[in-house]
């Protein structure tokens, strides 16, 4: 931030500018800076470490779209955002992007006009309840407290599920994870309810983690992904794309550290297109020939962003699942680069 | 019984005998307990309530405090170390914690090694606001308090230093302008040429009378047209003169790039971010209260009714509400593409908000005036804004200093609100952010006492200077 | 003839728009006009373009359709079925109930600590300036999150109130009891008191939005007949005092008229206090028992055995019945109450300093009473200087309501401003009622702050 901006000369030039919208993908040229509207309290997700960098499964998406768009990872400004805060920030402008565990719904995509590029994670909601409750089952749940986070698609489907099954219960409501582990630990809710991943993290790191469970029930379909607004399709297909590069970039076995090398060496015409040796594909999107590369290069491709952040290796210790690519079983899956 | 001997009559005390000691219920300690804590059965019954509560607080708090821990790695550590040097069911604070993260409260995420520039912008800070505060200061010290804020805001966030230098000079012209030719020129002239001087040092005045002119030809909006859309190739023309202020400091940034490395708003957090915001809007808020104290009370119907209709809008709705508006809604209200500083953002919602209360004080200090004053200066020829200055204002301030400081306490502790939209201040923000590291986590109160007492003494310190300012002023006057 | 007029007619220039003080006004009026109209035209402007950028519409339609959250606590009827508009009155009514409850706490604690900083005691009017100094420069906020902190983590959860068959077999008691003769549970969660509740019920009538309790209404009706009476029977003794100098004695009437007839519509209505418990009960509500090997004394149906002894367990996760109040509406309360009481005790305090002792000293001389120098000529002087600031801070503790969003409580910003915002994305449409409703709410509070100062003011010149 300039202190000329500061002391008065605020909005001075753009006055001027008029009325025409400006595509983001220039707005982001211009200011050589993407503004990606993440979370701050999930732990592997998105979380600032203590000295306030921004690390995280999502977050990592940010870094790639940086790295494509800017040429450089680094040239993001994370704007911290709540449940409640998300849509609003990216509907009015704030953010460019918006990579905070966001479920694809039909309203969201078409009421509230966002794009949803496509899907990073494919989660469910879940239950985790502590042991000594005694309970196996979230039928069992009846008359129960339970915390669920505000501004989420989790409310309605909790509320839902209750209504389905007939049965009655008192929500707490909570405004981040951090403060919805704190009352559960602290027993003020029976149950906590949120995205399965998000309740295996927190059981994770749990000093007493045999004595949680997580309930068999998964009530919902939480296909959680990178959102823009609607209408800048450009900015959609960029950030769509970006996404897919790293999944197909580990179908191809292109990781960070060998992208540079496969790139000269490789024979596979598919390869070539992504990684920008063969034809004009980057200029398709406004960008370069070498966006995919520092894309990957940025934090590597799909599958080591997920086994750095979220994967067995670390305390939050996710399986792959759903999110293993098509080839092995799971749902991921880039469309053909061509 | 004839021989008993009569005591002899003869002896008459020469001397006074010393008095006698008061009964011990009348003297000393037991006399004070009496009559300060035992006077009636009702004040005995609230002394011992009294003593009940304050025992209660103490024997939780005491405790708590004298086993706090100062050197741990961990929340689980401390409470081993409690445990092996108390005994196991022994409660103390981890002061650990605040040890070791002190650095995020006080100073958020800025970079470890630029602390020095904050402190010494504080440091300046309280140097410059000395002259105005205590009048025994030396008078030449005014001109810090001049040079400070731009100096600060380019401590605190870097860059290229023309920027201040500019912003400076620009200032420096308008005000020299204003002194030099107010009494020349009259109030109208001065008035028009200094708006248009600001007009031209800060802003583009042709794209704005083009964007306006825009807006009210088109109905406000109204039919989707732009009627001077032809005109925006001037506008932007004109944009590589106006604003001048930018365009120098661009232009002299380019010749010689001097600077410091900037910092991004968003490392901003703990009390820099509360003191920056508190700082800022406390000096900008004053005279905006005045100048809307003064249209309350203006005899113009429509100066009054917009000022009266500001005042009452800003008071009646909270405080998170303009915060958020002001946060997340802002893009609405302007023109597509903006954007600007959300810590700038914040400090002008703070600033409007205490403006609309310490009006309301003012108003109240200008009622407390008698109508022989105003008279009095309109007997001496003087005019609106010269009786404002010489004789209004200087009665009124005087009277409403209570309520003004104790505006700007309020102020300084709802800085802690921007926690709700976001950004990291020291009681929400950092607290949650420590309390996330899974070293700290289940620390509770160690950090609300650490925050709360930091607060405590700037806000009291206020308090006791407004007393100070009040018994002197009240010397004075006699 | 001709005639000498004094003065020349002076034509109108140009010039006097701005020189001449008697159009000069109109010349800055008509300015500041059509600024602030531009300003506006400006912003407008702005809107409407982005919105349609946005390929946005601006509509409270919104508002009828299905909310599809639940919402805890609800003064009225709401489930999720109900509309975003209902759930705003919800939201809404929340925040009043914070406010209203607010400002009566806040204001017996004030009056309190502000008449307990003058006593002559020395210990507790040093004790209420501490009070008064601590809270004052702390932020509120700090308050409310401490209290919220505290009631959670210095309670049990009502699994500590938990009998099971297991521990009646054993012997166990629970680690965690209710308060007050078992009628007030506080867990960490909430703190269940007991309810009023009438056994034949009147009925309610149905007004659409809410319905109104006829029992409250009756009882309500009742009560104000019954001080209409007693005060009738005031005024009459204070007559017949003025005529005979005698007054008759009417207090056991007085008493009489005001207790007698609630006490016996509460009586015919079967009034009583429902318990929170969290008892194990059979289908028919009678609780079920365990013997002292743990077995439940049920027959084949699940029903409790009529003429079992035994002994009560627990089941479910939380205390039923009674009036749960949540830890966030009580945190939300009683910071507000504590934060704001500081103020009012200052307010008080200074009220009562503003009175010069020559008054009360003069009404002593006159030989009025210490009873009737307080309510004669103390207090109307002291509330003419306590009730505008006092008043302020009502507004003040209203507005304050929402900081709500920092304990999670679901106040107006909780609903409209939180969750129907972020489900519907009408992030405008949200944040205008809700200042509007705020605005509407402080410009009544002030209006009754205006009328009182009018009726109050010292009439000079």
């Amino acid at each position: 931030m300039k202190k000329s901006v500061f002391l008065g000369t605020v909005a001075a030039t753009t006055l001027v500018a008029g009325v025409a919208a400006a595509a983001t993908l220039d707005d982001v040229k211009a200011r050589d800076q993407l503004i990606c509207g993440v979370n701050v309290g999930l732990t592997g997700f998105g979380a600032p470490d203590a000295s306030g960098n921004y690390q995280g499964f999502d977050v990592a998406i940010c870094k790639a779209v940086a790295a494509a768009v800017l040429g450089d990872p680094a040239k993001v400004k994370y704007v911290p955002t709540t449940g409640e805060t998300r849509f609003t920030a990216l509907a009015s402008g704030e953010v460019d992007l918006l990579v905070r565990n966001s479920t694809w719904t039909y309203s969201r995509d078409t009421d509230l006009k966002f794009d949803f590029v496509g899907v990073n994670y494919y989660d469910g909601q879940g239950f985790m309840v502590k042991k000594a409750l005694g309970v196996s089952s979230a039928k069992e749940l009846e008359g129960a407290t339970i915390c669920i986070q505000t501004g989420t698609t989790t409310e309605l489907n909790l509320a839902d599920f209750f209504k389905a099954n007939n049965m009655s219960y008192t929500p707490v409501t909570i405004q981040d994870d951090a403060e919805g582990q704190r009352q559960y630990i602290a027993g003020a809710c029976d149950a906590y309810t949120t995205d399965a991943s998000g309740l295996a993290a927190v059981r994770a790191t749990l000093p007493d983690a045999a004595e949680h469970v997580i309930l068999p029930e998964i009530i919902s379909k939480e296909p959680l992904g990178p959102v823009v607004r609607h209408g800048d399709n450009n900015w959609g297909d960029i950030v769509r794309w970006t996404f897919y590069a790293l999944v197909a970039a580990e179908e191809y076995g292109i990781t960070s550290a060998n992208v540079n090398d496969i790139g000269a060496t490789t024979q596979n015409p598919e390869v070539k297109r992504l990684l920008g040796a063969e034809g004009e594909y980057g200029a398709m999107m406004g960008l370069d020939q070498e966006w995919a590369k520092r894309a990957i290069a940025a934090s590597g491709n799909y599958g080591e962003i997920f086994a750095a952040n979220i994967g067995e290796s670390t305390p939050i210790a996710l399986a792959r699942g759903l999110n293993a690519l098509w080839t092995q079983g799971g749902l991921m899956y880039a469309p053909p680069f061509r | 019984m004839a021989n008993q001997a009569m005591p002899n009559p003869s002896f008459v005390r020469q001397e006074m005998l010393p008095p006698l000691d008061p009964p011990s219920s009348q003297t000393g300690a037991v006399k004070w307990l009496r009559e300060n804590l035992f006077s009636t059965w009702v004040n005995a019954g609230l002394t011992v309530l009294a003593l009940a509560a304050i025992y209660v607080v103490l024997s939780h708090f005491v405790p708590w405090v004298l086993h706090g821990v100062w050197d741990a790695s961990s929340l689980g550590e401390c409470r081993e170390k409690v445990a092996a040097s108390f005994g196991p069911d022994a409660v103390g604070a981890c002061f650990a914690a605040i040890k070791d993260r002190w650095h995020q409260w006080v100073f958020g995420f800025y970079p470890p090694e630029l602390y020095w520039r904050p402190t010494l912008a504080l440091a300046l800070v309280l140097a410059a606001l000395a002259p105005v505060l205590f009048t025994s200061v030396p008078r030449q010290m005014l001109w810090l308090t001049f040079v400070t804020p731009f100096l600060s805001v380019w401590l605190l966030w870097g860059g290229s230093i023309w920027g201040p230098v500019f912003t400076m000079v620009a200032f420096g012209i308008l005000g020299a302008f204003v002194m030099m030719f107010s009494d020349r020129l009259g109030g109208i002239t001065t008035s028009i040429v200094a708006i248009l001087l600001v007009l031209a040092l800060f802003l583009n005045p042709v794209g704005i009378v083009i964007s306006i002119g825009n807006a009210v030809l088109s109905l406000f909006g109204l039919i989707p047209w732009t009627p001077l859309g032809f005109l925006e190739p001037l506008g932007n023309a004109a944009g590589w003169i106006f604003p001048l202020v930018k365009n120098m400091a661009a232009l002299f940034h380019k010749i010689a790039p001097i600077g410091i490395q900037e910092v991004a708003s968003d490392r901003f957090g703990g009390f820099l971010l509360s003191i920056t915001i508190g700082m800022t809007a406390i000096a900008c808020s004053l005279p905006m209260g005045i100048l809307l104290a003064l249209g309350r009370r203006s005899d113009m119907f429509l100066v009054k009714t917009l000022s009266v209709g500001f005042i009452e809008f800003v008071r009646g709705v909270p405080l998170i509400t303009m915060l958020f508006t002001a946060t997340l809604l802002l893009q609405y209200f302007l023109p597509p593409g903006t954007n600007f500083d959300v810590i700038l953002r914040v400090i002008i919602m703070v600033t409007v908000f205490s403006a609309a209360y310490i009006a309301e004080v003012i108003r109240g200090g200008l009622a407390a005036l008698p109508r022989g004053q105003y008279e009095a200066a309109d007997a001496l020829g003087l005019n609106y804004w010269q009786a404002q200055r010489h004789i209004i204002m200087p009665q009124a301030l005087k009277i409403s200093i209570p309520g003004i400081v104790s505006s700007f306490i309020g102020l300084f502790k709802d800085t802690t609100l921007v926690a709700l939209v976001g950004l990291l201040d020291p009681l929400q923000g950092i607290t949650k952010i420590v309390r996330a590291d899974i070293t700290w986590k289940g620390l509770y109160w160690e950090p609300y006492l650490f925050v709360g007492f930091i607060f405590f003494i700037f806000c009291f310190g206020m308090s006791r200077y407004s007393m100070y300012l009040e018994r002197k002023l009240k010397r004075e006057h006699r | 003839m001709t005639m000498a007029t004094s003065v020349p007619k002076e034509s109108f220039r140009l010039s006097m728009l701005l020189y001449d003080t008697r159009f000069r006004s109109y010349t800055i009026q008509i300015v500041v006009l059509i600024l602030f109209l531009a300003a506006l035209g400006w912003l407008v402007n702005n809107t409407v373009q982005n919105l349609a950028a946005k390929d946005r519409t601006f509509d409270f339609g919104f508002l009828f359709n299905r909310a599809g959250y639940d919402i805890n606590p609800h003064l009225i009827n709401y489930t999720n079925d109900d509309t975003h508009g209902r759930a705003l009155l919800v939201g809404l009514l929340n925040t009043l109930s914070v406010a209203i409850f607010g400002c009566i706490f806040a204001t017996i604690l004030g009056v309190a600590a502000g008449v307990l900083r003058l006593s002559s005691n020395w210990i507790v009017a040093r004790l209420m300036t501490v009070y008064v100094e601590i809270t004052r420069n702390v932020p509120v906020l700090l308050w409310i999150i401490v209290t919220y902190v505290a009631l959670a983590e210095t309670t049990s959860p009502p699994s500590a109130f938990k009998i099971t068959p297991d521990m009646v077999k054993e012997g166990i008691a629970p680690e965690a009891s209710m308060h007050l003769w078992s009628s007030v549970a506080i867990t960490n969660r909430e703190i269940s008191i007991p309810a009023p509740l009438v056994r034949h019920s009147l009925g309610s009538i149905d007004f659409g939005l809410f319905s109104l309790s006829l029992d409250f209404l009756a009882f309500v009706a009742l009560l104000v007949a019954s001080i209409a009476v007693s005060r009738w029977l005031g005024r009459r003794a204070t007559r017949i005092q003025e005529e005979t100098g005698r007054r008759p004695l009417t207090w056991p009437l007085r008493a009489a008229v005001l207790i007698l007839p609630v006490v016996a519509l509460l009586t015919a209505q079967g009034f009583h206090l429902e318990r929170p418990s969290m008892w194990k009960t059979d289908t028919n509500g009678d609780y079920i028992l365990v013997d002292g090997t743990g077995q439940e004394l049920v027959d084949a149906n699940g029903l409790a055995l009529p003429d079992a002894e035994g002994q009560r367990i627990t089941s479910g996760f939380n205390f039923r019945g009674g009036i749960p109040l949540t830890h966030a509406f009580t945190a939300l309360l009683v910071g507000l109450v504590f934060y704001t009481g500081a103020y009012i005790a200052e307010i008080v305090r200074a009220g009562i300093l503003a009175v010069s002792r020559g008054q009360s000293e003069a009404a002593y001389a006159l030989g009025l009473a210490p009873q009737r120098t307080m309510n004669l000529v103390v207090l109307p002087q002291a509330l003419r200087v306590i009730v505008p600031p006092l008043i302020s801070q009502y507004l003040n503790l209203t507005k304050n309501t929402s900081l709500a969003a920092a304990v999670s409580f679901m106040d107006l910003k909780g609903t409209l401003g939180g969750i129907t915002m972020n489900q519907t994305g009408k992030e405008l449409e949200c944040m205008l009622l809700m200042m509007g409703i705020y605005l509407v709410l402080s410009l009544i509070i002030s209006a009754v702050m205006n009328v009182y100062n009018k009726a109050v003011m010292l009439k000079e010149r």
